[in-house]
């Protein structure tokens, strides 16, 4: 049980969105695709779901292509920009609708989430907001239980507090069914603990599939005079570096062995680790 | 609960479980939250929260009732009292004399500080 990404290219024109990108998203886990914009992520997510074709390669849900496979695709919910229904079609409508292309959804449920997010089921689907056609998608895909739930953004739009309630409704649902999620976000900080492994995409090639604990406690900022900073920094493998005045912050890859007194460590969460990666692969 | 970095989240966890132990906010052979309670409610990894569990478990301080769920050992309070006043030392007294050295401050004037903290100038 897994879904399989076996050497995959996806170009558009010119441009290639991902490079031979070969991975597995293990069942049962929660994942956090990460990447700047145009990394890739929703290219992949959109060809797992089949709603886009690879240029090469091949990608297999629970060993089945998902691409024109129904009952693939009904165990597999895709979250994204994209608004599949009709765009002048009632919310209410659209859960009625859902039913017959998840065999898992459940319609009560759908109406009671969208009660205690305050959305209006008589609304037509292009007259919510941005936040609530965010809300709209998520309460489509929290009660469409199907064993994959894919989501991109998820909470694009959405308050703080809408935010918190939909982390732990997603929680909720993951206890519940032991589903597999892959979602991609820009708040890393706010999801990075509910993430077991995460995947981070960089110009179309996985860059890094570890588990967070690992991604983290690989790496730690050192901070202290900029003088004694850079000689502990010799030979050391650096992701990026700041000074303000006299006083120098790195983060760094791999074990801080012996440090000088008059330095500080600290540990690094997976947003500041995602940070000083990217400015490190930027320089290169 | 804030998590902060440079601690694993399941040691963060474990050490406010046993926070409770010792406040008695989990009285021993009560029930402790479920591994989905303190999930959903931390917004961290169930996986996380088993890992900060077990270590409970394993140190003896909780133990688990079949299709019930998880309590707290009797004892488990006292156990805990004395692994902590055996980490004291290193804990707490090390590292302050380390600060007091720092800021040069004399053996005697730090004995007279925790003399008057004692007295009730603090909590």
């Amino acid at each position: 049980m897994s879904i399989e990404i076996k050497n995959v290219s996806k170009r558009f024109g010119e441009t290639e969105a991902l490079k031979d990108v070969s991975m597995t998203f293990e069942s049962g886990k929660i994942y956090g695709l990460l990447g700047n914009n145009g990394a890739g992520k929703s290219t992949l997510m959109n060809l797992i779901s089949g709603r886009m074709f690879p240029t090469a390669g091949e990608l297999l849900v629970d060993g089945e292509r998902a691409t024109e496979n129904d009952r693939a695709l009904g165990r597999l919910f895709l979250m994204s920009e994209a608004n599949l229904f009709p765009e002048d079609m009632r919310v209410k409508t659209a859960f009625d609708w859902a039913a017959r292309f998840y065999p898992g959804f459940d319609g009560a449920e759908a109406v009671e989430l969208a009660e205690r997010f305050d959305l209006n089921q008589k609304s037509k689907i292009n007259k919510l907001s941005t936040g609530y056609g965010s809300i709209f998608k998520l309460v489509l895909a929290l009660a469409a239980n199907t064993p994959y739930l894919l989501l991109d953004e998820p909470v694009l739009g959405l308050d703080a507090q809408h935010r918190e309630m939909f982390y732990k409704l997603l929680l909720e649902k993951y206890a519940a069914n032991n589903c597999t999620v892959v979602f991609s976000t820009h708040l890393i900080y706010e999801a990075a603990y509910m993430v077991e492994r995460a995947v981070i995409l960089r110009k179309g090639r996985v860059l890094k599939d570890a588990p967070v604990e690992e991604l983290t406690a690989g790496a730690f900022t050192v901070s202290g005079p900029a003088e004694i900073v850079d000689a502990y920094l010799a030979g050391r493998p650096v992701l990026n570096e700041t000074a303000i005045g006299g006083l120098k912050t790195a983060a760094v890859e791999g074990e801080a062995g012996n440090v000088p007194e008059s330095l500080e460590i600290t540990g690094l969460n997976l947003q500041d680790y995602f940070i000083a990666l990217m400015e490190k692969e930027d320089r290169v | 609960m804030e998590f902060n970095e440079g601690k694993p989240i399941f040691l963060q966890l474990a050490q406010q479980l046993e926070e409770g132990i010792l406040s008695g906010a989990y009285p021993e052979e009560g029930q402790v939250p479920s591994i989905t309670e303190y999930s959903v409610t931390y917004k961290i990894n169930p996986a996380t929260a088993l890992k900060g569990i077990s270590l409970l478990v394993d140190a003896g301080l909780l133990y688990k009732k079949r299709g019930v769920g998880m309590f707290v050992a009797s004892g488990a309070r006292e156990k805990l009292r004395g692994q902590r006043r055996e980490r004291f030392f290193e804990d707490f007294v090390q590292s302050m004399v380390h600060e007091a050295r720092q800021l040069g401050l004399t053996e005697t004037e730090l004995v007279r500080m925790v003399e008057r903290g004692f007295d009730g100038d603090v909590d």
